[in-house]
């Protein structure tokens, strides 16, 4: 139901706006007549309604249809692209979670120390960055950088694309290239994740910290590490997955300026490609990928919080 | 101890942002002061182009941040950009709070069908992730300044709706709502003056934050050439004009950036500051309905 409005929003949105792709696609010299043969042969004739009744029909008969610019099914557009943004937005959650969490863990053990101050100011300066920009930052470390400041070669690490043109290689090397091409774009995801997830961890805790059975335990003597595993952790994860359950939908959507400055082909990408093309059904496909994934992980969160607090079952 | 804290971090975000509206403000003044020279001439160029930061140009003039690739002053740039960054995300942040507190007023208020529509209608646009909207509505309508305020406006509201429509829920079960109602305060009036202002508090921070976070996504926008578009220099062009030359001159797409993280850094302080006065509120003073 609300896949449905997403997308019937989404369609409304794209047709309504001036230019198609029909223009774009004939030669500059086309009659008009060219123009209007065209249209017919992309779908793109007849009225805003017939148009939407077309297409929603043929989704519903699982037919995403093809893509105007590519000629190409629009299936195998995304199932090329989504692939690579799985991969690196799935390992930089991961990274930002394994990473971020026992940050603002430690952080909210010493709340108020210096050590927290700096961190804090550390995160918070990190989660302010642009992705953009922290990627170009680190193109220009990875090679003016190690260049001026004689760092090993290996640092030399490639800034563009997934694998090297110029390698000929197959098998494990094949991935050692991939690999080496990912690390950029995913430290670029990755660093500010973790700098977020630690500001939130950091607070959640300070907060379980505060309750009244946290002082009991301490009071009662109960050992401090065991204090914070089973007082404190227990009642901050809730609200850590609900965190992340929002970030979930950033494995998909969270990459479009990271694959643009790393020529990182991924649909983030594809996104950008379709929208200057005014390719429609790679464009309304692909926000029924983005809206999928967002209800999807509201989903998954939902049913996360249900396991580890079934206090929630009730309501 | 910590009140001080919340203290200090209000303290340096209200001071940083002032600084830079200041500056913003003050932009031409500066360019001015800084002696920036005007592109157009040629035969300068040559002497005045990617000057290193405290460089000093072949007419003398010295560059703190050094010059970029048309020899344009970097920081006087800076400053003015700062005027279209930081107004692009005041105006854009303030005009979704103000979409947002209206819808979410009126749907409560009101609640039935009205509710349902608006709750439908930010689902939607909350499963399309922002970033994703914004480039489909800029790319399909024409890049340009306003292209991007109105579009950060038409998909900043959602939060701020959600908040005031919780929020006026609460407010109206207080007792005061229903003895004003009770002595025949008129609907309107009652919404606008009782209810109203005891149930912006949430939506005060989600706006704050949103200045950074809408000058981040109009930055962005600018700097897939979306946004502002040049000359007219904001920071996210900026920031683009700079990567062709991120190899021989780094700090023409930098420097931006650097201002960028500054902003951002001082809208979340003070948002910070005011989510925690407003939890330290509520602790000391309870509040009759939170649900």
């Amino acid at each position: 139901m609300l896949l449905w409005l997403v997308t019937s929003l989404t369609f409304v949105l794209v047709h309504l706006a001036p230019g198609d792709a029909a223009s774009l696609l004939v030669s500059p010299t086309a009659t008009a007549q060219e123009l209007a043969q065209r249209r017919t042969e992309l779908g793109l004739d007849g009225s805003l309604a017939t148009q939407y009744g077309r297409w929603i029909a043929s989704v519903l008969q699982g037919d995403l249809g093809e893509s105007l610019a590519l000629s190409r099914p629009v299936v195998a557009v995304i199932s090329d692209a989504l692939p690579l943004s799985l991969a690196l937005g799935g390992i930089s959650l991961a990274v930002s979670f394994l990473l971020g969490v026992p940050i603002g863990a430690w952080q909210s053990a010493r709340a108020g120390s210096r050590g927290d101050t700096f961190t804090t100011i550390c995160t918070t300066t990190i989660y302010a960055a642009p992705s953009f920009w922290l990627a170009l930052a680190l193109i220009a470390l990875a090679t003016t950088g190690v260049a001026a400041l004689n760092a090993p070669a290996w640092l030399r690490l490639p800034s563009f694309g997934v694998r090297d043109p110029a390698a000929l290689s197959t098998g494990v090397a094949v991935w050692r290239d991939v690999a080496r091409h990912a690390v950029l774009p995913l430290m670029v995801l990755a660093i500010p994740g973790a700098a977020g997830v630690a500001r939130y961890t950091r607070q959640t805790m300070i907060e379980a910290r505060r309750a009244h059975h946290v002082a009991t335990a301490e009071g009662r003597g109960v050992p401090a590490l065991r204090v914070s595993r089973r007082y404190i952790l227990r009642n901050a994860w809730p609200p850590l997955i609900v965190l992340f359950g929002l970030m979930l939908p950033g494995i998909v959507a969270g990459s479009v300026f990271v694959e643009q400055v790393f020529a990182w082909p991924g649909i983030g990408r594809a996104m950008m490609t379709a929208i200057a093309s005014r390719d429609y059904p790679v464009v309304l496909a692909l926000t029924m990928v983005y809206a999928a994934t967002v209800i999807g992980a509201n989903l998954i969160a939902d049913l996360a919080l249900l396991r580890v607090d079934p206090r929630r079952a009730s309501t | 101890m910590t009140i001080a804290l919340r203290d200090a971090r209000l303290r340096w975000g209200v001071a940083m942002l002032a600084v830079l509206v200041v500056g913003a403000l003050a932009a031409p003044g500066i360019g001015a002061l800084l002696g920036a020279a005007s592109p157009t001439n040629i035969g300068d160029l040559l002497a005045t182009r990617l000057v290193r930061p405290f460089g000093v140009d072949g007419s003398g003039a010295r560059h703190l941040l050094g010059t970029d690739a048309f020899g344009r002053d970097v920081l006087a740039r800076l400053w003015l950009g700062a005027r279209i960054s930081l107004g692009v995300g005041v105006v854009g942040s303030f005009l979704a709070g103000i979409i947002g507190v209206a819808l979410g007023m009126i749907a409560a208020w009101r609640g039935g069908v009205t509710d349902r529509a608006v709750l439908a209608l930010s689902d939607a646009l909350l499963a399309i992730p922002r970033l994703v909207l914004l480039l489909v509505i800029a790319t399909l309508w024409g890049p340009g300044l306003t292209t991007v305020v109105v579009v950060l406006a038409l998909t900043g509201w959602m939060s701020v709706a959600r908040l005031v429509r919780a929020d006026v829920l609460g407010v109206r079960a207080l007792p005061y709502v229903e003895a004003a109602e009770a002595i025949g305060v008129p609907s309107y009036n009652l919404l606008l003056r009782h209810v109203l202002p005891n149930a912006l508090g949430s939506a005060r921070v989600a706006i704050t934050l949103g200045i950074g976070n809408a000058m981040l996504l109009e930055s962005g926008l600018s700097f897939l050439g979306l946004g502002v578009q040049p000359p007219t220099p904001s920071w996210g062009n900026m920031i683009s004009g700079g990567r062709d030359w991120l190899i021989t001159a780094p700090w023409i797409a930098l420097s931006p950036g650097v201002a960028l993280i500054i902003t951002v850094v001082a809208c979340t302080l003070i948002g910070d500051a005011l989510t925690a006065r407003d939890d330290a509120r509520g602790t000391s003073r309870p509040r009759g309905a939170e649900r």
